[in-house]
């Protein structure tokens, strides 16, 4: 069964990947390392996911702003999600990848999904996601 | 919806120097973030000057090259490196060279070379309601907050943009139908003697930036005499734990001289009345170890004050700590300590005075692992994840208690 879930674009693009969930929201300073591209919390759920190629799935951002610098390291370094779908308009990460494009480093989808929307997001779930904003679930 | 700029503005994003990368960057967050149109700041705090790899530095060196210089007061926020006394980080050549590199990009700009979080304690203060943009999320919440000027949380590189261009995206905070508070935060429930200790200050902001995330709540029935310095340890540890950029305080913070007021006059979505097992929780989450092993004390984030120094020097008396123990403070601070001829003595006593940067975002701790003992929210929220230290959360006494006996030692009194 094929579901298709409308999302409200903050950077345009397309991507295909796995769905990576997180339990809790996070801070991607101190939460993630841009070295290894995992997550590095310790007390986070989702401790030591590795970022690279999924779509991650966001319920919310918590703490610090350097968290788009991280975006931007993982972009620089080929370590950064397929995309990022997000609970709600976002001025930290989405700018990382704003940046990216005006460094050269590529550019991946930003999406909004509010989350109550975001159940139809499983964990693990392959979907395809569209210039136009499409979430299509395989 | 693209963002409608002025024609000067179209003008800047049509060159291809550093203003234009910056106006065209402002654009585009603004259209993201759904703001019609650009305001005019008055002063930015930089949070992009501290290393966290080399995009970083590529990105700043590439504004200095196509001759970008900011056109409002800015500070910057720490570094990665400690420039007063080099030998306090142990970073490798690479990293060293890079973090000093960002520094002096961003310096090369014209920022002032501050290297603190608490830039708002070394006078940089924008007026009440002025509109400015800054990063940091301490730095964010104090301003808007304590200091009733108006930002959001802008995340590194938007921050130096703003600053370049003196302009920032129309939404959020800066709009004042956006900083009414809607949660109604009743502390009636707490004791006074808990209020007044500055142990309890990191522990409210730690449970209200987790319950509360990025809503705005005004807090009432705190002390009106509630210090800056714990004001600021609330507003830290709240935008640690949750996506906080301004919180009120009926009474103590200038948009909130009642908790209606700071309600806008309306009944509040929510009111949560908070009672002392709340806060417990809130202070058990902040340690990730119990038992008595301690191998080092940090404090001083955000950077102490000179007051805090105070305090400190008050609690270790003439005494000597036997662990490592840091102080991490702004250069501005370490001028006033030797001036007043302070700063000796505290070495003399043991403690590592860090300048411009800190040990959460620099390699100053002795180990890769241990435990560490803080009276920080914040250093006990990022701790664990940044340095592989497991943490122990006290008040500034216990720290300097359990320093002292090298053991932890924490008094439970005002918990119970």
């Amino acid at each position: 069964m094929t579901a298709v879930l409308d999302s409200k674009i903050q950077v345009e693009g397309e991507a295909r990947g796995r769905v990576l969930k997180l339990a809790k929201p996070i801070s991607f300073w101190g939460g993630v390392d841009p070295v290894t591209g995992r997550i590095s919390d310790p007390r986070h759920p989702n401790h030591q996911a590795e970022l690279k190629g999924r779509v991650l799935v966001l319920p919310g951002m918590i703490g610090s702003s350097s968290s788009s610098y991280i975006m931007l390291e993982l972009m620089a370094k080929r370590l950064a999600p397929a995309a990022l779908v997000v609970a709600e308009p976002d001025a930290i990460l989405g700018l990382g990848v704003v940046v990216a494009r005006e460094m050269n480093y590529g550019s991946i989808p930003v999406l909004v999904v509010p989350r109550e929307q975001q159940a139809a997001l499983a964990d693990g779930a392959e979907v395809t996601i569209g210039r136009d904003g499409t979430i299509r679930v395989a | 919806m693209p963002v409608r700029l002025t024609d000067e503005e179209r003008a800047i994003a049509a060159g291809s120097d550093a203003a234009a990368m910056s106006m065209r960057i402002l654009a585009e967050m603004g259209a993201m973030l759904g703001a019609e149109r650009l305001i005019r700041v008055t002063s930015s705090h930089i949070d992009g000057g501290l290393y966290h790899g080399d995009s970083g530095v590529h990105f700043a060196e590439r504004l200095v090259g196509e001759g970008a210089r900011v056109a409002i007061p800015s500070t910057m926020n720490v570094g990665g490196l400690d420039l007063i006394t080099p030998a306090t980080v142990k970073a490798d050549p690479h990293r060293h060279e890079m973090a000093l590199r960002l520094m002096k990009a961003y310096e090369a700009m014209g920022c002032w070379p501050t290297w603190t979080c608490s830039p708002y304690q070394a006078g940089h203060r924008p007026k009440f309601g002025e509109q400015v943009a800054w990063g940091e999320s301490n730095a964010v919440a104090f301003c808007n907050s304590v200091l009733g000027a108006r930002t959001n949380r802008y995340g590194d590189f938007l921050d130096i943009c703003c600053a370049i261009v003196a302009r920032a995206p129309d939404y959020g905070l800066h709009r004042a139908e956006k900083r009414r508070a809607t949660i109604l935060v009743d502390t009636s429930a707490l004791s006074h003697a808990l209020k007044a200790s500055d142990v309890f200050y990191p522990v409210l902001g730690a449970w209200y930036g987790a319950e509360i995330g990025n809503a705005i709540g005004v807090i009432e029935g705190l002390p009106p005499f509630t210090s800056e310095d714990q004001l600021k340890a609330l507003g830290a540890a709240a935008a640690s734990s949750g996506a906080v950029g301004l919180f009120h305080v009926a009474g103590v913070t200038p948009e909130a001289p009642t908790a209606a007021a700071a309600l806008g006059n309306q009944p509040p979505e929510k009111t949560i009345r908070l009672d002392a097992a709340m806060l417990r929780t809130a202070r058990d989450r902040l340690s990730t170890v119990k038992g008595e092993r301690i191998d080092a004390v940090a404090l001083g984030s955000p950077h102490f004050s000179l007051e805090e120094f105070e305090a400190l020097e008050d609690l270790i008396d003439g005494r000597h700590v036997k662990l490592p123990f840091f102080v991490c403070t702004g250069r501005h601070v370490v001028a006033e300590l030797e001036r007043r001829r302070r700063l000796k003595p505290l070495q003399q006593a043991g403690v590592t005075v860090v300048a411009d940067t800190c040990v959460v975002v620099a390699p100053i701790l002795p180990s890769r692992s241990g435990v560490l003992m803080t009276n920080s929210g914040k250093f006990a929220h990022y701790t664990p994840a940044n340095t592989g230290y497991e943490v122990v959360y006290g008040s500034l006494a216990d720290c300097v208690k359990s320093a002292i006996e090298g053991r932890v030692s924490r008094d439970e009194g005002l918990w119970s």
